[in-house]
């Protein structure tokens, strides 16, 4: 590990202006991806920052009815928090179907989707990674792609974006308060991660400097019936083959409105919003759900490796969306 | 690039001064001489460097122990006196230990780690223990796991202990026996458990 000086400063202002003022800086926040990246030499900071102490640790509920969860809020206590629970059940299963309690009590709201893709070749620095050294090359295309993407992914950079807390996020609208060298700005959760492009090494929008210091949850009936689904190779403390988040308003039989986001996909958590479109005003089958991820689904470039490749998601996908929606449908009925 | 930090560890400050890049596991292993924490993968995904900061069940090899100064840290070592008052506590020495350390009476889940025989090897079990104690907590505050039915009050059965249990991991798997072992230790502090 490089050496760094480590600064703890009195409020976020100050946290930063200090990493806006050394561009090598970084923050550190509950420390569950930075600390192992500093270990395997994936980032090298000269500063770094910690915030973890800075940021509030509320859930605070304002008179619009929004939620406004404190950047510093654990995945643990957001997961456990009594609203999340009642009104957006899929925030805090995405929350619970995360890491591990140990890591979910250091894990905080800010961090949790500002962390790094688990792409072997990104996080193995003897390979060459456009993520990680810009120009360097993409180890995954024709390597192990079991875990990659397969929509939005580009020449240079195949990684998928982690987070499962992110994808219910995109899925409810969520809004990000941003503070930054030039103040504050608030940012769609669905715009804050980006495709990878040409410049893969950018995975948020964020500037450097910019600081998350909570998220905002507006107040969304349709998201009481809500649910988040995870597939991956063991039952539990392992990152997602695929994930949905899903919340549905069924009214006679029909699907009236719903919200979509697929993880475990993309560079992003993918809001699906050509599903929505198929599900909006279709009745309530089987046959509907597959066609809606049909439709999400029709851009889907699976990729060749040495694993056998990443073409299982397709069906995957498919299968796990139209599970997740027949069992929030069947639950609003009983 | 060192700074001075102040740890209460296992009841007892510890001041002492680290290379910022030192984890508060390496800081309690190498330079305090607490050797209950494990280091097992050294990237946060075996959980045998378990230990409770503030309370919470958190990994040390993933915490800078610069982000520790003022915390109040509790290893396998401590839990036991953990509820003991400073005052109760016997005297300690230059190592910030009691003499009596390995006499003193065992946390109530380290007994029933030792009566289920919920241990091979023995490596894991300082993590598992001090996971056990933050999630017996966790889920006496209520909180939910990702098995628990949506909306009900979760139950203590066998599913619930392993999800939630799963960030511990045991190479001789012991786990056959460490989730009995802490349902024993759950229904002696009047936790309903479920079979």
């Amino acid at each position: 590990m490089r050496p760094f000086d480590y600064r703890s400063p009195a409020d976020p202002a100050e946290a930063v202006r200090t990493v806006a003022g050394d561009p090598t800086a970084v923050f550190l926040g509950g420390g569950t991806n930075l600390v192992d990246h500093l270990k395997l030499g994936v980032v090298a900071p000269r500063l770094v920052v910690g915030v973890a102490g800075l940021l509030s640790t509320e859930v605070e509920e304002l008179d619009s009815g929004t939620l406004r969860i404190g950047a510093g809020v654990s995945n643990s206590e957001l997961a456990a928090d009594p609203r999340v629970r009642e009104r957006f059940p899929v925030l805090s299963q995405a929350l619970l179907s995360g890491a591990s309690g140990q890591l979910r009590n250091m894990a905080t709201t800010g961090g949790n989707p500002l962390q790094r893709t688990r792409c072997v070749y990104f996080q193995d620095v003897t390979t060459p990674c456009n993520k990680r050294r810009p120009g360097s090359g993409c180890s995954a295309l024709g390597g192990w792609t079991r875990n990659h993407a397969i929509l939005g992914a580009s020449e240079q950079c195949v990684a998928v974006h982690p987070s499962d807390m992110a994808v219910a996020m995109t899925a409810l609208d969520a809004e990000v308060r941003v503070l930054g060298p030039d103040g504050e700005r608030t940012v769609p959760f669905g715009a804050l991660h980006r495709l990878p492009g040409d410049t893969p090494e950018r995975d948020t929008v964020l500037g450097h400097g910019e600081l998350i210091t909570a998220i905002d949850l507006p107040a969304l009936p349709i998201a009481r019936r809500s649910a988040y689904r995870k597939v991956r190779d063991r039952a539990s403390y392992a990152f997602a083959l695929v994930s949905v988040a899903a919340a549905v308003e069924v009214r006679d039989g029909v699907i009236t409105d719903a919200r979509i986001a697929f993880g475990g996909v993309a560079h992003v958590p993918w809001r699906a919003r050509r599903a929505e479109d198929v599900l909006r005003g279709s009745e309530v089958s089987d046959r509907r759900y597959r066609a809606a991820a049909d439709a999400e689904l029709a851009d889907a470039r699976p990729l060749d490796g040495l694993d056998g490749g990443n073409g299982f998601k397709i069906p995957l996908l498919r299968r796990t969306l139209a599970a997740t929606l027949r069992d929030l449908v069947r639950e609003g009925a009983r | 690039m060192h700074t001075e930090i102040t740890v209460r560890v296992d009841g007892a400050p510890r001041r002492l001064t680290v290379d910022t890049r030192t984890t508060l596991l390496d800081a309690l292993r190498e330079r305090l001489g607490v050797t209950s924490p494990k280091k097992g993968c050294d990237h946060g995904q075996c959980g045998a460097c378990t230990v409770l900061s503030g309370g919470k069940r958190v990994l040390s090899c993933l915490t800078l122990a610069v982000t520790q100064d003022g915390a109040r840290v509790t290893t396998a070592e401590g839990l036991a006196a953990e509820d003991t008052a400073p005052d109760e506590r016997g005297p300690v020495d230059g190592d910030g230990r009691s003499p009596d350390d390995t006499d003193r009476h065992l946390h109530p889940v380290q007994r029933a780690f030792i009566d289920r025989d919920a241990f091979q090897c023995g490596y894991c079990t300082p993590g598992q223990v001090v996971s056990a104690v933050g999630m017996l907590r966790e889920f006496a505050r209520g909180w939910p796991s990702a098995v628990t039915e949506g909306g009900r009050e979760p139950r203590l059965d066998h599913a619930e202990i392993a999800e939630r249990m799963s960030g511990n991991l045991c190479r001789c798997a012991a786990y056959v026996n460490i989730v009995p072992a802490i349902q024993q230790a759950a229904a002696e502090a009047g936790t309903e458990v479920a079979g």
